[in-house]
């Protein structure tokens, strides 16, 4: 005989059920039922955030860094709505989390009742899937469904939608947890196609300019080693897209570093001037691309990605293997010894060596130099205090990140060991992310240095989550990267715009972060002078501040600009390098 | 850039088509004509939908359509020999000598009179959509009251089934 439940107490128990370990939500008249439940119960832990959109990006850190799914529990009406910005940013990532809302009860559906917002519709464009539950009898197999769809295939963020009469104590149904889903619609392939494989390692074995642009696919799929193996058999370079920085070690010396818009000058040059581009779990998004009627003239594309959708979107494949990055990495790897063994005259050395040459020039011509020396005016350079970062940290640290130039810097001067360590919004580029994330990431690995490195217009996003820190005792260290500006937007502005710098400057109304930070019971540090930076970053890293949050505000250049940048409608290796230096149609070296 | 036909088999649920609806609308995609109806499984609706595009542009639709759950078959009807009709209804204003003339117009077209005031005629007409567009052609414009179309259905010649 099943148990007899409520529909909150089987909610509850089905999260139970899946191993949820954390609920990131807040409370409201919809989700009351289900709070109760909670209360009963002490599996699952409840995490009582300061606003909903934080709780969905903390679900979101959590699943970038474990690859178990965040889960979310939000009221109707504007719990539902604070939570969109999260799940959609969850969604660009394809990011597998679960969001519970609250929904007012079945008969007022439609009646414009007191906080009712079709979340259903409202969250439509941005979700994998969607239930609205019916009948409470229901609630084990929609819980069930909805994970499965969330972590299976491309991962993406699932609503479920709970109207209040279905919770209902006095309300029971027979309790039973699927073991199993069968969804005759959804069966995502797990396998790449064995045909086009051998074809994809005939390519790279023949290729004699071979480049590997990795993506967030790489990490989701924990496929870093397998990449790893490929990247060493074929003696290849590989470059990684913001979501995939860490699934190829970025000190390896087969590391290029990130591509794109501010992708490291080898990188893009690498692409453009390549014969051929394994592309692995990535999108070819528009911030790598540059103009795609422009893009790597004489490259062969293969590429691999799990959702068939994004295979000759914007950049037609020659090669299009629909599979998990993982799987078919290690397939590939197993193609490849067996081809080479046949061919041991393959690939081309020679030619390799002549490609190796080239890379080396562009490495030596414009690395990451830029913003490396010591600055001469007295002033932080911003890249200096990621470099700071990451010496303090030994390259060990969780690294989650806001939006805007502090992130380009993050993602370009901290060399992530593997994935699952950089954390940051790419696809949606969500101010705000930082802070709850990381303490998603916090959560997931209470013994772990997490650190976010922000800027102080992201963290004024969120930063009401210090509080929520507090009462859990999350040690975040939070890097500011303080130019009392909207540094990204401003750059814009002077590149752009004539140096009109149209609402992005505020630099005579900041809080004291230090102080922001000791009023929510933290500690704060503020650093202005270059001498004192890296004792500054020790003492925050060190054992004595191990179990503290430390608000690390540091003033760094207002005028510092990302580089290099993408000129607009250019080629990948149309780049700004400097101010004054532009690597135009490649006459620049 | 070309009409292309879309025969989608849509698991019969709330909230089902309006992903389908939603997705053409997202991805900026333009819907020509649309028509829904549960299928011989009642746990299945079938949509039509017809749309113009380059086969670039139908490739990504029907992948896009594929994404969503509930979708469980999409097919490009006229990758292989197909049928498809449209239904139409037409008020035609018929007085006088132009009466017998909406009449014979109607034959031609094999259409049938469905509904017949003292000064219109309801006709009806099943056929390809390109012979309803000449027989709106073929009437005269300011005559024309009402005109009310079903959009497009098709299904596969032969053997050729879209079954789940
Ligand atoms: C929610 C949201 N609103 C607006 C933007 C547009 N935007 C991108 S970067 C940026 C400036 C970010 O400022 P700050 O956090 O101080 O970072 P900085 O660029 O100065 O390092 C803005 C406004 C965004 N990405 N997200
Ligand atoms: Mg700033």
């Amino acid at each position: 005989m099943s148990e007899m439940l409520s529909g909150a107490d089987m909610l509850v128990r089905a999260l139970q059920d899946e191993g949820v370990e954390y609920l990131f939500g807040y409370p409201g008249g919809a989700a009351l039922h289900i709070y109760d439940a909670i209360f009963r119960q002490q599996k699952v832990e409840h995490i009582l955030v300061r606003h909903e959109q934080a709780a969905t990006h903390m679900a979101d850190g959590y699943a970038r860094a474990t690859g178990k799914p965040g889960v979310v529990l939000v009221t109707s009406g504007p719990g539902a709505t604070n939570a969109i910005t999260g799940i959609a940013t969850a969604y660009m990532d394809s990011i597998p989390i679960v969001v519970i809302s609250g929904q007012v009860p079945r008969a007022q559906i439609g009646t414009d009742a007191f906080q009712e917002t079709d979340m259903v519709g409202v969250s439509r464009p941005v979700v994998k899937h969607s239930f609205l539950v019916k009948d409470c009898a229901e609630i084990p197999r929609t819980v069930r469904t909805a994970f499965h769809i969330a972590t299976t295939g491309r991962p993406g963020p699932v609503v479920i939608d709970v109207p209040k009469d279905t919770t209902d104590p006095a309300v029971t149904a027979a309790y039973e947890y699927p073991e199993t889903v069968a969804l005759r619609s959804y069966k995502p392939a797990a396998r790449g196609n064995g045909r086009q494989i051998r074809k994809a390692a005939k390519a790279l074995l023949g290729a004699k300019r071979p480049i590997i642009y990795s993506g967030g696919g790489v990490v989701q799929s924990d496929g870093g080693l397998a990449l790893q193996e490929l990247a060493r058999r074929l003696g290849a370079p590989v470059t990684n897209t913001l979501m995939g920085l860490g699934a190829f070690p970025g000190d390896d010396a087969q590391c290029l570093g990130m591509l794109g818009m501010h992708g490291t000058y080898e990188a893009n040059m690498a692409m453009h001037h390549a014969d051929l581009i394994f592309a692995i779990g990535a999108r070819f998004d528009d911030r790598v691309t540059n103009n795609p009627a422009k893009f790597c003239p004489d490259a062969q594309i293969v590429h691999v990605d799990v959702d068939p959708a994004s295979i000759s979107k914007i950049i037609a494949a020659h090669i299009p293997i629909v599979g998990d990055a993982a799987n078919v990495l290690k397939e590939l790897n197993a193609v490849l010894q067996a081809e080479m063994a046949k061919h041991p005259e393959l690939p081309d050395q020679q030619a390799h060596k002549v490609w190796w040459g080239r890379i080396d020039e562009w490495r030596a011509a414009h690395g990451l130099d830029h913003g490396s020396a010591p600055s001469t005016n007295g002033v932080i350079l911003p890249q200096q205090v990621v470099k700071s970062l990451y010496r303090a940290t030994g390259g060990e640290a969780y690294v989650t990140s806001d939006v805007g130039q502090h992130q380009m810097f993050a993602a370009q001067y901290y060399k992530f060991p593997m994935g699952r360590r950089w954390i940051n919004s790419g696809g949606l580029g969500t101010m705000g992310f930082g802070l709850p994330a990381a303490m998603g990431v916090q959560f997931a690995y209470p013994k772990a240095t997490v650190a976010c490195v922000t800027g102080e217009g992201s963290f004024m996003m969120n930063m009401q989550e210090l509080s929520t820190c507090l009462q859990y005792g999350l040690p975040i260290k939070v890097v500011c990267l303080n130019n009392q500006a909207l540094g990204m937007v401003k750059q814009w502005q002077d590149m752009q715009y004539g140096g009109r710098h149209s609402h992005s400057t505020y630099s005579d109304s900041l809080p004291d972060f230090k102080t922001v930070a000791e009023a929510f019971g933290h500690v704060g540090f503020r650093i202005d002078n270059p001498a004192d930076l890296d004792a500054a970053m020790d003492e925050a890293f060190s054992p004595k501040l191990k179990d503290k949050v430390v608000f690390v505000d540091v003033w760094v250049d207002p005028d510092e600009h990302v580089y290099p940048m993408a000129v607009k409608g250019g080629s990948m290796r149309d780049m700004y390098l400097n101010k004054i230096t532009t690597s135009q149609q490649g006459d620049y070296m | 850039m070309s009409r292309r036909i879309l025969a989608v088999l849509l698991e019969n649920e709330a909230g089902a088509l309006s992903r389908v609806i939603g997705l053409f609308a997202q991805r900026n995609y333009n819907i020509e004509t649309l028509t829904v109806a549960p299928t011989e499984d009642a746990t299945l609706s079938r949509v039509t939908i017809t749309t113009e595009g380059s086969d670039k542009k139908i490739e990504q639709i029907t992948k896009h359509l594929n994404r969503l759950i509930e979708v469980v078959k999409v097919l490009d009807l006229q990758e292989s020999p197909c049928i498809e009709r449209e239904m139409m209804f037409v008020k035609i204003h018929a007085e006088g000598p132009a009466r017998a003339e909406v009449k014979r117009t109607c034959d031609i077209f094999r259409g049938q009179i469905v509904d017949v005031t003292a000064s219109a005629y309801t006709v009806q007409l099943t056929g390809a959509s390109d012979k309803l567009d000449a027989f709106l052609r073929a009437i005269d414009q300011s005559a024309v009251i009402e005109v009310v179309r079903s959009g497009v259905s098709g299904i596969s010649r032969g053997d050729k089934v879209l079954s789940a």
